[in-house]
């Protein structure tokens, strides 16, 4: 019976093509309707901090080399991902992700909660040549991160264009970048207090590579690595789930 | 317009399309297709009906069942908790001699442990405890911090040299770096402290009586007088054959020119305290000759 409908409507261009749109708009329905209940479902959190140059600029540098395509920056609603991984994933944690790096495929473990769990040296020696600490792995060596020197040229029109899509850089983030990225991994310069100043006092300011002459590319991809999962601890705390909207506090007190 | 017609072979009808005498069959779709594609149309049915499906403007369907993910990873989780209780309690509550002569408590300690090592600890430490340079070796018996459970166990907690406020300090100075030895010194120092490890075949007497002297001024504070160290404070023995940071003449020269501040992270925060029971045990039992007393 169907098939003598569809039979019809084949037969008729008009028809056909309506049908088509009617089809295909099921698909952008699904994927663009959430986003009208977007404040009930990302929660918010206003001590967020946002990534400071150098961690942004390792941020590109993860783009830039393809990380995503093995590591991703997501742990689901699972138990054995719970387990494994920790707490997981709020929408609210990638909010100043653009453009988010969530990742669809684990060759290598997920990274959403690596920061801090090891130390920046096992972080350059691992990406120098992962065979040097962890003899099976069959992860790349990208040893020219240790070589490059860090590019902090565009780092100031990389905050701003952030700031354009909505995170919210200060105007003297934006016109101190390229200084506040060298700061973060000179701990001896006199920089570091207005980095601090502007990024707060969870700022980690180090050596990343074990290099304290030049700033690297390791610098900037250890100091991102090491940030991931703890620009805010919404996460972690097991009743602050807040939420703007009245309706889920209404819907959570009725349930 | 085209005819169809009943074509005599098969006995389906043909589109009435014709060309040069070829007609075209207008095969039905097949039954099996047919009765998967109802029975995946009803199943979605079902599915919208009982569970979280459309979006209606600033809501959307909840679903007959009221199913939720976080909720159903909550309920998973406190259910784990709630069995696992049976013997995560006695781990955290008993002492670590109880723990060790309990059969069962530690056949949990030898089937948790490699998974909750492999996973943390064995990034740094090798799969097998064997370390590598920069990262101690787990499974002999030179001991930093000393091989009682409960340093291991504290260690776990609040890290070496890391952002935990309570962290252990270990730091060997940069004593040529900082200009308080000179090369020549330094020197006379790395023959001397080869010349006390087992891992080196030179003898005291032919070491440099000068890197001696240097020896109690400088070293002695940390390592003690015979250089076996001092667990207290995370100063590693120099007579053994085990270096950290590697015994040649090169490393020990960048040792004691740069000086050395290992990191190891705090896991107070990522690993649970029976977790980090499990792991302090399983530590202990990488060496199966420092526990074989204690082992059932």
């Amino acid at each position: 019976m169907i098939f003598t409908i569809h039979n019809k409507i084949e037969r008729n261009s008009i028809v056909l093509a309506l049908g088509i749109i009617l089809v295909s708009a099921v698909g952008g329905l699904v994927e663009i309707a959430p986003l009208f209940t977007i404040d009930d479902t990302v929660e918010s959190d206003p001590d967020m901090r946002v990534y400071t140059p150098l961690e942004l600029a390792g941020r590109n540098i993860y783009i830039r080399e393809g990380c995503y395509s093995c590591h991703s920056q997501m742990i689901r609603t699972l138990k054995d991902e719970v387990d494994r991984y920790g707490p997981y994933s709020r929408a609210v944690e990638s909010q100043y992700d653009h453009p988010m790096l969530w990742g669809s495929k684990r060759t290598g473990p997920d990274l959403a909660r690596i920061g801090e769990k090891y130390s920046d040296l096992w972080h350059t020696r691992h990406l120098n040549n992962p065979r040097d600490v962890v003899p099976q792995s069959i992860m790349p060596a990208y040893s020219w991160l240790l070589k490059n020197d860090l590019n902090t040229r565009d780092l100031r029109g990389n905050l701003k264009a952030m700031s354009r899509v909505g995170v919210p850089y200060k105007d003297s983030m934006i016109n101190l970048a390229n200084r506040d990225a060298i700061a973060q991994a000179s701990p001896s310069s006199g920089d570091v207090a207005g980095l601090i100043e502007r990024y707060g006092q969870a700022t980690s300011v180090r050596v990343f590579d074990g290099d304290p002459q030049r700033v690297t590319e390791m610098d900037a991809v250890v100091a991102y690595l090491q940030i991931l999962g703890r620009l805010t601890e919404v996460a972690h705390s097991d009743t602050s789930v807040k939420f703007d909207s009245k309706e889920n506090v209404a819907s959570a007190e009725g349930s | 317009m085209s005819v169809s017609e009943r074509d005599k072979y098969t006995g389906h009808m043909t589109t009435g399309h014709e060309w040069n005498g070829i007609k075209e069959l207008n095969t039905p779709v097949p039954l099996v297709l047919l009765v998967f594609l109802s029975a995946a149309f009803l199943f979605a049915l079902g599915y919208w009906i009982l569970m979280p499906a459309w979006p209606l403007g600033d809501t959307y369907t909840k679903g007959t069942l009221g199913f939720d993910q976080r909720q159903h990873l909550a309920k998973q989780i406190e259910k784990n908790d709630s069995e696992q209780s049976r013997w995560i309690d006695p781990l955290v509550q008993l002492d670590f001699d109880a723990i060790q002569g309990n059969s069962q408590l530690m056949a949990i300690v030898d089937e948790s442990g490699p998974a909750l090592f492999e996973d943390n600890c064995a990034m740094c430490h090798g799969s097998d405890g064997d370390g590598g340079r920069y990262f101690p070796k787990l499974n002999d018996t030179s001991w930093l911090w000393g091989s009682d459970p409960n340093v291991i166990l504290q260690t776990l907690a609040v890290g070496i040299n890391s952002t935990h406020p309570d962290t252990r300090i270990a730091i060997m100075p940069g004593f040529g770096a900082a200009g308080v030895l000179s090369a020549e010194v330094i020197e006379n120092l790395v023959a001397y402290v080869q010349s006390i490890s087992s891992s080196h075949n030179t003898s005291i007497e032919q070491a440099n009586m000068a890197g001696k002297e240097a020896y109690s001024m400088y070293c002695a504070g940390c390592h003690a007088n015979d250089g076996t160290g001092n667990s207290v404070v995370g100063a590693p023995n120099l007579t053994d054959d085990y270096w950290v940071y590697g015994g040649d003449t090169t490393a020990l020269t960048a040792t004691l020119t740069h000086g050395r501040k290992g990191h190891m992270p705090a896991w107070d925060k990522r690993l649970s305290l029976s977790e980090r029971r499990i792991l302090t045990l399983y530590v202990l039992s990488l060496n199966q000759s420092v526990v074989t007393g204690d082992k059932p």
